[in-house]
């Protein structure tokens, strides 16, 4: 079952990253993924997954996977745990400033495995 | 169709600029050829923060122009090109670069020049004046190569400019001719105090000094001589001694001028010749020169109105009065400072601890305001200004007007914005009536004071009317019907007190019950922690119960604080301050092992700064097994009560504040409410525990008890209001759990107690009927919640390391054990700290 992903030409590879039970339902965890911080979030009890850069710009320190995740008029968003900029989940782009914006990556749940690709 | 007619402005200052907005607005462009000239290489740009500049502020972030006005609004603008002369018989203005412009009409908005008082060796390399970019640019340069400047003059540019040199990091001086500070504005006693308040911040002030010579070496300004014999050593000096009006272009040509100087103007803001305006600082007015821009813009405005035939108003003089900080300093002056009215008598307050003066001037029998001074505190100055200009009868007791509200009693009724008249001026900068704010409100729909801001132009001047403008909408709101909307987020269409209420009545346990039954969507980062802080004062389940863990902060998720780079602090209890020398061995083995810094808290605790998330459960282990229990200074909840020691030790100590500290910390440990609280006990009226700015605060006497509620640290302090006297412990405790739960139910997100109260209708009365009285009749409802919450303790701590499911949450990364790499530490006094951007090695994990 695919999730939440957002148009990509080219996905290079999906990696392999925990059980989707390992995510409570609506938190976040970091992953380290080929090097790279990535903040992995669940919405919801079921297979729904999305990941961006863990790097929060504001703070610059490495916490978006510990942020509360909820929605603004529908957009699902995570705030940053420090300075409480809030992030879209599906495209990274900050919502309270417009100039800023996080990795965004393909995320997705296979054979109840949380996949994330970084192109 | 007639041909065009011109109009040509000369002088692009504030002035300048507002009378060519106001022809826009006006749409007089149809009916002229507005030409302009701007003598200075940039456009109209807000010379009243002009000090913003040495703060960082550009050139372009002081512009008053907006892109493209004058393109788009057909205006001929000569950037850099200064008129030069009229010719009033063939009706031309010949410009600098040689441009010859017909006229039919002339605006003169030439402004002003500093004055630099005539003292020999005044030209030396290092004098400046204050005047325009380009000056504090040549200041600013200047000043790099200097350790010592020296303003001359001490009214109100030249403390901004004292401002701007200490920034710079000069030793600032301020040499003053007159016997005091701001001798235009402000009184001897109120001088006193700004001088002493400025000299608190370094900067030497020096009055009665009348400058006789400036001394060079090599032609750089080294030395100042004083008519008294003085003498001061200076890099550079600024002149900030006055202005003077430019009014050369209009006495070249024959128009009449003042004897000092300033083109005269009748109230129509015409000059002697009937086709010639003069507006702003170049204008003489029965008189007088008016050196602020709030007059100037009324005299733009009357100029735009007859130029542009759409109504006729007449300028008739200017309110002087002036809000400013200065070096930090509150300082206001209004209305008849001076007491000059006949009869006029003075109500003053000279504290010189706090470095506060408040004078209010009252006409003969005490009904009316006419003036008044405020330095050190001028939050007064909005209300006070309009009882000045709307005559509106004073209180009985007008002193209450300078000073905090009495305890416990709600501020005058007077004070209120629903007493204004419509015709009330609200802001002075770009005179806008309380009537023009409301009726916008009303029109617009306004529900914001941004939105109130761009739309009125109220409150875009110096700012000193926003919280009346803040005042007017809530009111305008509530009259609409509107309810100043309370919601607490767009999840949930109620307040948090009615959300309270609908958990306690229907029972609800978990967020997802609450969101589906009475709310939408997914939820936020203000109703999560909102609503796992009410489930908790009411069930109280363990806040990383499953249902629990994804409402939680991250201070709450990790039981810990989260500091700046990503890391926790941990701060074990320590009941009452009092702890063994075993248990600070054991904080400090812990804090060694792994490698934490440590500081003593405000709260009389100790806390462990550095902590991987990693780390934590093995931090907490080790303390749970000494004994210690959560601190939850990670929650909005009860952090500490902090005490002295009381009668055990302390020869003046009339009760034991140890004790009861401790078993007040023991009985409300980690009890959660709309913000975190705070407590102490005093065991005498030394008070050495400070319990008065807490939110609950006792202090020991010969028969007891004395309870006081509300107080408040930070950033607004408050003192606590006396709520009982001389009561026994099991009353106090009664009292306290009513207290503590009546305020958990009703107050705000995020509202401390301090705050509720001022909010609370009938203030200290109300709450003792509630508390003490039982008025509601709910005291034991309260006390029964309360019971609740005391008994199903357990710390949170001790509850998440013996669950091993929760005990996995705590890594860094989900799929290896590897702590975060990016975090990078450096030593300061002997400890860690977290390093800053430029002290970062590049880590490959870390980008």
């Amino acid at each position: 079952m695919v999730q939440a992903l957002p148009v990509r030409e080219k996905v290079t590879q999906w990696i392999d990253v925990c059980p989707v039970s390992a995510i409570i339902p609506n938190t976040g965890v970091c992953a380290l993924v080929e090097g790279k911080q990535v903040a992995v979030f669940r919405i919801g009890n079921g297979s729904e997954v999305y990941a961006l850069g863990n790097y929060d710009p504001f703070s610059k320190a490495h916490v978006l996977s510990r942020g509360i995740v909820g929605d603004r008029k529908g957009v699902k968003k995570v705030a940053s745990p420090i300075y409480k900029q809030n992030f879209n989940l599906a495209t990274g782009q900050c919502l309270d400033d417009e100039t800023v914006k996080v990795p965004a990556f393909p995320a997705r749940v296979v054979d109840e495995r949380v996949q994330v690709a970084i192109g | 169709m007639t041909a065009k007619k011109n109009l040509v402005v000369i002088g692009n200052g504030m002035v300048g600029h507002k009378f060519l907005e106001l022809m826009v607005a006006k749409g007089a462009t149809q009916q002229w050829n507005i030409i302009t000239f701007c003598e200075e290489p940039r456009v109209a740009y807000d010379r009243v923060n002009l000090s913003g500049f040495f703060s960082g502020k550009t050139a372009g972030d002081l512009t008053l122009v907006e892109p493209g006005f004058y393109q788009e609004n057909g205006i001929e603008i000569h950037i850099g090109d200064k008129a030069v002369a009229i010719n009033r018989e063939q009706k031309t203005v010949s410009s600098a670069n040689g441009l010859e412009v017909p006229y039919d009409k002339i605006v003169l908005a030439t402004g002003s020049y500093p004055f630099v008082p005539p003292i020999k060796g005044n030209d030396a390399k290092g004098t400046f004046v204050y005047r325009t970019i380009d000056d504090l640019e040549a200041m600013y340069e200047y000043a790099k190569n200097c350790t010592v400047g020296v303003v001359v003059g001490g009214g109100l540019l030249g403390l901004e400019c004292a401002n701007a040199l200490k920034n710079m990091g000069l030793k600032t001086h301020v040499v003053e001719f007159a016997p005091r500070l701001m001798p235009v504005q402000i009184d001897e006693a109120g001088g006193a105090i700004l001088r002493s308040k400025i000299e608190a911040l370094e900067v030497s002030v020096h009055p009665n000094k009348a400058t006789t010579e400036i001394l060079n070496e090599n032609g750089k300004v080294s030395k100042m001589l004083f008519a008294d014999g003085g003498e001061l050593e200076t890099d550079m000096i600024v002149f900030s001694a006055g202005i003077r009006p430019r009014d050369d272009i209009a006495r070249n040509c024959g128009i009449a001028v003042g004897e000092r100087g300033g083109i005269i103007i009748n109230d129509y803001c015409q000059t002697s010749d009937p086709d010639i305006y003069a507006v702003g600082e170049c204008a003489l007015y029965q008189n007088r020169i008016y050196g602020l821009v709030a007059p100037g813009y009324t005299m733009a405005g009357v100029a735009a109105d007859i130029l542009s035939n759409t109504a006729t108003s007449t300028f008739t003089g200017a309110d002087m009065s002036t809000k400013l900080k200065l070096l930090g300093v509150d300082v206001a002056s209004f209305g008849d400072a001076f007491a000059k009215t006949a009869g006029a008598k003075e109500i003053a307050i000279t504290d010189t601890v706090q470095g506060v003066y408040k004078k209010l001037v009252l006409n003969e029998d005490g009904s009316r305001l006419l003036g008044g001074i405020l330095i050190g505190d001028a939050s007064a100055y909005g209300t006070l200004l309009q009882f000045v200009q709307n005559g509106i009868a004073l209180p009985p007791y007008p002193e209450d007007l300078l000073m905090p509200p009495r305890e416990g009693k709600p501020a005058s009724a007077a004070m209120g914005v629903e007493s204004l008249p419509d015709s009330a001026q609200i802001c002075s900068c770009n005179n806008v009536t309380k009537g023009q704010i409301c009726s916008a409100i009303r029109e617009g729909n306004l529900t914001d004071v941004p939105t109130v801001k761009k739309c009125t132009k109220a409150g875009t001047g110096c700012g000193g009317c926003v919280p009346l403008v803040t005042d007017i909408l809530k009111s305008e709101m509530k009259k609409a019907g509107l309810v100043v909307k309370n919601h607490l987020c767009e999840h949930f269409a109620y307040s948090r007190q009615e959300l309270y209420h609908l958990v306690r009545v229907h029972k609800i346990q978990t967020f997802d019950e609450l969101i589906q039954q009475h709310g939408s969507g997914l939820g936020c980062e203000i109703c999560k922690p909102t609503v796992s802080s009410m489930l908790a004062s009411t069930w109280n389940e363990h806040i990383l119960k499953t249902p629990h863990v994804s409402l939680q902060d991250t201070n709450d998720y990790y039981l810990a604080n989260i500091q700046r780079d990503g890391t926790y602090s941990v701060v074990p209890r320590v009941p009452g301050g009092e702890i063994t020398p075993d248990q600070l061995i054991v904080i400090g083995k812990v804090a060694k092992e792994f490698g934490l810094y440590t500081k003593i808290t405000g709260g009389q605790r100790i806390d462990l700064f550095g902590a991987r998330v990693d780390q934590l459960p093995q931090i907490w282990k080790q303390l749970i097994d000494a004994g210690f229990e959560s601190g939850h200074a990670y929650g909005k909840a009860l952090r500490t009560v902090k005490s002295c020691v009381g009668s055990t030790w302390c020869r003046f100590g009339v009760q034991d504040s140890t004790s009861l500290a401790i078993e007040v910390e023991l009985r409300y440990r980690g009890l959660r409410a709309p913000h975190k609280l705070k407590s102490a006990v005093s065991g005498c009226t030394r008070e050495c525990a400070e319990a008065q700015s807490k939110d609950f605060g006792i202090i020991a006497t010969e028969n007891g008890w004395n309870l006081y509620v509300c107080g408040n640290g930070g950033m607004k302090p408050q003192h606590a209001v006396l709520l009982a006297a001389d009561i026994d412990k099991e009353t106090l405790i009664k009292y306290l759990d009513r207290f503590l739960v009546f305020y958990i139910r009703t107050a705000d997100r995020l509202e401390r107690t301090a705050t509720w109260f001022n909010k609370l209708e009938g203030g200290i009365e109300y709450l003792k009927q509630v508390i003490i009285e039982d008025s509601l009749g709910i005291g034991a409802e309260l006390e029964e919640q309360m019971e609740h919450l005391v008994s199903t303790y357990q710390c949170e701590w001790k509850a998440t390391i013996e669950d091993p499911e929760k005990v996995q949450r705590f890594r860094h990364f989900v799929n290896t054990d590897e702590p975060d790499p990016s975090l990078q530490y450096v030593d300061e006094r002997g400890q860690k700290r977290p390093a800053k951007e430029h002290e970062k090695t590049l880590v490959g994990a870390a980008e």
